[in-house]
C-alpha cells in the first residue's frame, strides 16, 4: 500500500472549538499549520452547545474567578486538578474578550457590555447564591463561536484538510510524537502528516453508548489513536448523563423546560422528584435528577410497554408560553417521539452527554504520562485540548458552560505551548519511524481484505447496548464485571470487522469501521475503569458504595481520591494523585458535595 | 456508471454527517429508505440543502421555517416524511 509524506510545523486533528482556537495561536505566530477534520469546521459538534461560556466578568453583579474556581472544584467532586482549575477560571475573561474581538456576537446589556445569565452550579461568594456568569449568543453560542474562530483562521492562513480521517499517531522509539497518518476521504489516499507539534482536539466519544445526545461524528478518534500509541486514558469512568434525552432517540431536551415548570412523572403519574429533592425538585442538579429517574425505572415505575422511560410533562403550561419560550421543544417532540407536548407528556431517559475523562494533559495543554518516577512527564511534540483531553478541570462532574470555556482556554494554551516549543526547537523534523506507519497500513489493509468478518453496524450496536446496560447512570458490581468481559468479546469482533464496499471515493463504510476501532478503545477504558473504582463520585455512581460518615454518599477519599489511568496494552490500570495545590491560592479543602 | 453513482451517493451520505444529532437521525432514516430511488433531481436538491448551516437546515426540516423554492420544498417534505416520528405514529 502506498503513502505520501507532507511536512508541517504543526498538525491539529479536529476543527471544533479547541482545534480552531489552537490553530489561531500557531498560524498567528507564522507556523505552517495543518488542521485535519472529518467534516467542514463549522459542522463540528461544538455547534450544538447552547448554554454559553462561563467567565467571571461581573457585568451584571459582583463576581470573581476564585468563586468560579470554588464552584468548579466542588462540581468536580474534588477530582479536578486545582492548579488547572485555577488556571482556567483566571484565564476565562481573557479568552472571552479575545473571542469578542474575533467578532463573536455575544448578547449585550443596554450599556454595551456582554450580557450574562445564571447557570446551574455557578454561585457567588463560595457557594452562597446563584450568579450571572454565562456569556451567550442567544441559544447558538457554540455555532457563533465556531464561525468567529473559523473566519479568524482563514485570515491567518491556517491550512484546512477537510474530510480527512486521521488514522494513527506516529510515535518513535523515544516516545516522541512526530505527526499522524490520515486518509483523504475523497480519494482513499493515505498521507503521513510529519510535524514537530501534534495537537489533538477530536472531541468526545458519546457514541459508545446506545442513548447519547452526541452527533454521529463523536467517535473518540483521538482517544483511540492515543490508546493504540501507548498513551493512557484518564478518568474514563466519568460520563455526564443529561436527565432529559428523548427516549429511543437521545435528542436533548434543554433544562429550560423544567425551568419553565416542566414536571417529571413516573407510571403512576407521581411527581417523583419531590421524594428525592424536596426543595429543588425537578430542578435539582443533573446527576441527582438522572439517578432519581433511573431508580424509578429500575424499581418498575417506568412508563411504556417496556417500562423503560419516565415522562416530562408540560401539558399544564399555557400553550403560548411553550411556543414562545420553548419553541424548539414542540418540534423535537413531534419529530422524535411522535408526541404533541402541548397535549401529551414527552418520554425521556437519562442520556450520555459529556465525557469528563480523556487524554491526560497539564494546564499547558501538554500530554503527560507517568515516566521514570514523574507521574506527569510531557510527551514531546504532543498536545491535546477540549473534550478529548483531561486537564483535569471537570474531575468527576462538569458544570454547564465550563465545556466551552475549557476548549477556549486549553485550546489556546496548547497552541501557545506548541509555539514556545517550536521556537526553542533548533532541530529539523526527527526521522519518521517506519514501524509506526506500517501499523496504520496493516490496519487499513486488514479491513480491505477481511473475509467472513463481523458486520460494522451490528457490532457497534452490540457495543452501544452493552455499555448502556452495564455502565449507565447507575452501576452495579456484578453488571460491571460482566460488562468488562462482554466488551472484551466485542473487541475481538471489532478486530475482525468486514466491509463489503471496497471503493476508494468517499467510502463511508470504511470510515465507519475505522471509527469503530476508536470507539471500542473508549468503551474498554470506560468499563474497565468503572469496574475498578469501587466508590461513588460525581457522575460515577455505584450501588455497592455505601453512605457512611467516612464515605459520604459513597465517596471514599481515603482510597479513591486519585485519577485512573487506563492502558490499552494488557487492559491495565494505574493511578495518579489529584493535584490539590492550586497555583496561587489555598487548597479548596475536601467536604461533602451538597447543594 | 454504477461506480460513479455510488461515489456521488457516498459523498452525499458523508455530507449528511452533521453537528446536530437531530439531523443525523433524520438523514439516517432517509438513506435507509431512499438510497435506491434517489434520482438526479433529488441528488441536486439534497446537495443544495446540505450546504446550509445546521441550525438553518434543522429549522426547515422541523417545519419552524419554510422555503418557497419548489425543489428544496419537495426534498424537505421527503425528509419530514421519514422522520422517526412519522414511523412512531
Amino acid at each position: 500500500m502506498n503513502y505520501t509524506v507532507r511536512k508541517f510545523d504543526a498538525v491539529i486533528v479536529g476543527a471544533g472549538g479547541a482545534g480552531l482556537r489552537a490553530a489561531i495561536q500557531l498560524s498567528e505566530a507564522g507556523y505552517k499549520t495543518a488542521v485535519l477534520t472529518k467534516v467542514f469546521p463549522t459542522r463540528s459538534h461544538t455547534v450544538a452547545a447552547q448554554g454559553g461560556v462561563a467567565a467571571s466578568l461581573g457585568n451584571s453583579e459582583e463576581d470573581h474567578w476564585h468563586w468560579h474556581m470554588y464552584d468548579t472544584v466542588k462540581g468536580s467532586d474534588w477530582l479536578g486538578d486545582q492548579d488547572a482549575i485555577e488556571f482556567m477560571c483566571r484565564k476565562a475573561n481573557e479568552v472571552v474578550v479575545e473571542l469578542e474581538h474575533y467578532g463573536m456576537p455575544f448578547d449585550r446589556l443596554d450599556n454595551g457590555k456582554i450580557y450574562q445569565r445564571p447557570f446551574g452550579g455557578h454561585m457567588s461568594n463560595f457557594g452562597e447564591k446563584p450568579v450571572r456568569r454565562s456569556c451567550a449568543a442567544a441559544d447558538r453560542t457554540g455555532h457563533a463561536m465556531l464561525h468567529a474562530m473559523y473566519q479568524r483562521n482563514v485570515k491567518v492562513n491556517t491550512q484546512f484538510f477537510v474530510e480527512w480521517q486521521a488514522l494513527d499517531l506516529v510515535r518513535d522509539a523515544d516516545g516522541d510524537v512526530l505527526g499522524v497518518t490520515a486518509m483523504d476521504m475523497e480519494t482513499g489516499e493515505i498521507v503521513v502528516f510529519h510535524a514537530k507539534a501534534t495537537i489533538f482536539a477530536t472531541g468526545g466519544a458519546g457514541r459508545i453508548f446506545y442513548s447519547s445526545t452526541n452527533a454521529f461524528i463523536n467517535t473518540g478518534d483521538g482517544l483511540g489513536m492515543a490508546a493504540r500509541a501507548g498513551i493512557p486514558l484518564e478518568d474514563m469512568e466519568f460520563w455526564q448523563f443529561h436527565p432529559t434525552g428523548v427516549a429511543g432517540a437521545g435528542v436533548l431536551i434543554t433544562e429550560g423546560v423544567r425551568g419553565e415548570g416542566g414536571i417529571l412523572r413516573n407510571s403512576a403519574g407521581e411527581r417523583f422528584m419531590e421524594r428525592y429533592a424536596p426543595n429543588a425538585k425537578d430542578l435539582a442538579s443533573r446527576d441527582v435528577v438522572s439517578r432519581a429517574m433511573t431508580t424509578e425505572i429500575n424499581e418498575g415505575r417506568g412508563c411504556g410497554p417496556n417500562k423503560d422511560f419516565v415522562l416530562l410533562d408540560i401539558t399544564h403550561l399555557p400553550p403560548e408560553t411553550i411556543m414562545k419560550r420553548l419553541p424548539g421543544i414542540h418540534e423535537i417532540g413531534v419529530q422524535f417521539a411522535g408526541v404533541d407536548c402541548l397535549k401529551e407528556p414527552l418520554p425521556v431517559v437519562p442520556t450520555a452527554h459529556y465525557q469528563m475523562g480523556g487524554i491526560p494533559t497539564n494546564y499547558l495543554g501538554q500530554v503527560v504520562v507517568p515516566k521514570d518516577g514523574n507521574q506527569s512527564a510531557p510527551v514531546q511534540g504532543f498536545y491535546a485540548a477540549g473534550e478529548c483531553a483531561c486537564a483535569s478541570v471537570h474531575g468527576a462532574n462538569r458544570l454547564g458552560t465550563n465545556s466551552l470555556l475549557d476548549l477556549l482556554v486549553f485550546g489556546k494554551s496548547a497552541g501557545e505551548t506548541a509555539v514556545a516549543d517550536l521556537k526553542n526547537s533548533v532541530n529539523a523534523h526527527k526521522p519518521l519511524p517506519q514501524e509506526a506507519i506500517d501499523k496504520t497500513l496493516a490496519r487499513v489493509d486488514r479491513l480491505n481484505h477481511q473475509k467472513d468478518g463481523a458486520d460494522v453496524h451490528d457490532t457497534r450496536l452490540t457495543m452501544q447496548r452493552t455499555m448502556q446496560k452495564h455502565a449507565g447512570v447507575f452501576r452495579f458490581k456484578n453488571m460491571l464485571a460482566e460488562g468488562v468481559q462482554r466488551i472484551a468479546e466485542i473487541a475481538g469482533q471489532v478486530a475482525q470487522t468486514q466491509i463489503k464496499d471496497k471503493s476508494m471515493v468517499f467510502n463511508t463504510a470504511r470510515i465507519e469501521a475505522l471509527e469503530l476501532d476508536n470507539l471500542i478503545e473508549v468503551a474498554k477504558a470506560t468499563i474497565t475503569s468503572a469496574n475498578a473504582r469501587t466508590e461513588s463520585r460525581g457522575a460515577h455512581v455505584r450501588d455497592d458504595a455505601t453512605d457512611t460518615p467516612e464515605t459520604p454518599d459513597g465517596r471514599d477519599d481515603k482510597n479513591w481520591l486519585k485519577h485512573s489511568l487506563w492502558y490499552r496494552e494488557g487492559n491495565r490500570l494505574d493511578y495518579k494523585a489529584v493535584q490539590m495545590k492550586p497555583m496561587s491560592v489555598d487548597t479548596i479543602e475536601l467536604k461533602k458535595r451538597a447543594y | 456508471m454504477e461506480e460513479e453513482r455510488r461515489a456521488r451517493i457516498n459523498r452525499l451520505k458523508w455530507h449528511c454527517r452533521r453537528a446536530l444529532l437531530e439531523l443525523d437521525l433524520v438523514f439516517d432514516r432517509f438513506w435507509e429508505r431512499h438510497e435506491g430511488d434517489l434520482d438526479g433531481q433529488g441528488e441536486a436538491a439534497l446537495e443544495r440543502l446540505l450546504e446550509l448551516q445546521d441550525h438553518e437546515l434543522w429549522a426547515l426540516v422541523s417545519g419552524r421555517e419554510t422555503t418557497d423554492d419548489p425543489q428544496l420544498k419537495q426534498m424537505i417534505e421527503r425528509l419530514r416524511e421519514v422522520s422517526p416520528a412519522a414511523n412512531f405514529e
